[in-house]
């Protein structure tokens, strides 16, 4: 666990690393195409969570202005006191725009799983080279 | 047939880490990710805006192209899983 | 595609989320319209709405969502959030200034009331969206 030395100061990135893993592995190796679906979600997940984990700064709160409404708006605030709020601002829409990629990803399945009655890969794949040769 | 992808995820992961080591350390505030872009957004987005949330300000404000363009996105699904299953209308269309 | 036989929602579930779902939809409006000035906004709110249907269409059977939202109203209200969105920009323009910069907006403060509508708009959108796939892959 040499590699790990290196790494000790952000952890955290080597967590979403083996969770990337664990969605790449269930993308290419499995052959249905629902648990595909689900290591693609497993992949973005991993991917949502790192650029989350980016904003993090020690000693600093949640980018949002306690007393700013009324208050003396005019004033500047301190960057080391509030979190980056970039990155939330990114995978906000992010997740969002992954629910809908999965909404399209499950229809097609569903069209699939009525034109060809499986879902399994290389069933697929047998239909689809008879259907075409004959 | 297994092993392959095994074995390719493997060296993925591991490539991915050893990349990663030269990553700034998790809550560092000195990291190249907390010292370009954001401090601006911190500092003057309660001043330019009046908002609270710096969130909601970068989002619906400084970036509101880029909302527009994921709510496009999210309209483009919503109506593309309509097309592939066509069941919106059929009751009303009768 | 054969679906199991729709059983008869239990008494128990039915109550419990029927009186839940009002709950729901007043804090998914609250974290709508709240998005200035606490954690939320369009899109958190959005799903929140549409999840208090959801949870409604699981509770009782499945013709509940056409009965609460005519389909004609869901994929109108999907296009709606969009056109409230991007007309916003439109007025925006029109009165001198780029599009989607609130500033010469005719309000006290113009930036918070233009961030709201965009809000009121994305949280439309994503509510009616949400709503629009799920029906479509319950109804398949």
């Amino acid at each position: 666990m040499a590699i790990l030395d290196g790494a000790a100061g952000h952890l955290n990135t080597v967590g979403y690393i083996v969770l990337m893993m664990i969605g790449f592995y269930a993308m290419t190796g499995k052959s249905n195409l629902v648990k595909k679906l689900v290591g693609m979600n497993i992949f973005q997940w991993s991917i949502i969570l790192f650029v989350v984990s980016l904003s993090a700064k020690r000693g600093a709160s949640i980018p949002i202005v306690l007393d700013g409404h009324g208050g003396d708006a005019a004033r500047v605030l301190d960057a080391a006191l509030y979190v980056n709020p970039l990155p939330h601002v990114l995978m906000l829409t992010a997740i969002v725009v992954g629910v809908a990629i999965t909404g399209v990803a499950l229809a097609l399945l569903l069209q699939i799983h009525r034109q060809f009655g499986t879902l399994e890969e290389n069933e697929l794949l047998e239909r689809l080279r008879t259907s075409t040769g004959s | 047939m297994k092993l392959l992808h095994l074995v390719a995820t493997t060296v993925t992961g591991l490539l991915l880490i050893m990349g990663s080591l030269d990553l700034a350390e998790t809550g560092d505030p000195a990291a190249p990710a907390a010292t370009h872009v954001s401090p601006r957004y911190i500092e003057s987005s309660l001043e330019e805006t009046g908002v609270e949330n710096m969130v909601t300000a970068v989002l619906a404000d400084y970036r509101g192209f880029d909302t527009l363009g994921e709510v496009t996105v999210i309209f483009t699904g919503a109506i593309a899983v309509l097309l592939i299953l066509r069941t919106g209308l059929k009751e009303d269309e009768e | 595609m054969t679906l199991p036989p729709e059983q008869p929602p239990d008494v128990i579930i039915k109550v419990v989320c029927r009186s839940l779902v009002p709950f729901i939809q007043l804090f998914g409006l609250y974290v709508v319209m709240h998005g200035h000035s606490s954690p939320g906004g369009g899109f958190q709110g959005g799903v929140i709405l549409a999840a208090s249907f959801v949870l409604l269409v699981l509770a009782e059977d499945r013709a509940t969502l056409r009965h609460h939202i005519p389909p004609a109203a869901l994929n109108a209200s999907t296009s709606a959030g969009v056109l409230l969105f991007a007309g916003l920009g439109v007025v925006c323009l029109a009165l001198g200034a780029n599009y989607l910069d609130y500033g010469p907006l005719p309000f006290a403060e113009p930036r918070s009331i233009g961030m709201l509508v965009i809000e009121i708009g994305v949280g439309i959108t994503v509510m009616a969206a949400m709503l629009s796939i799920f029906r479509d892959l319950l109804e398949f």
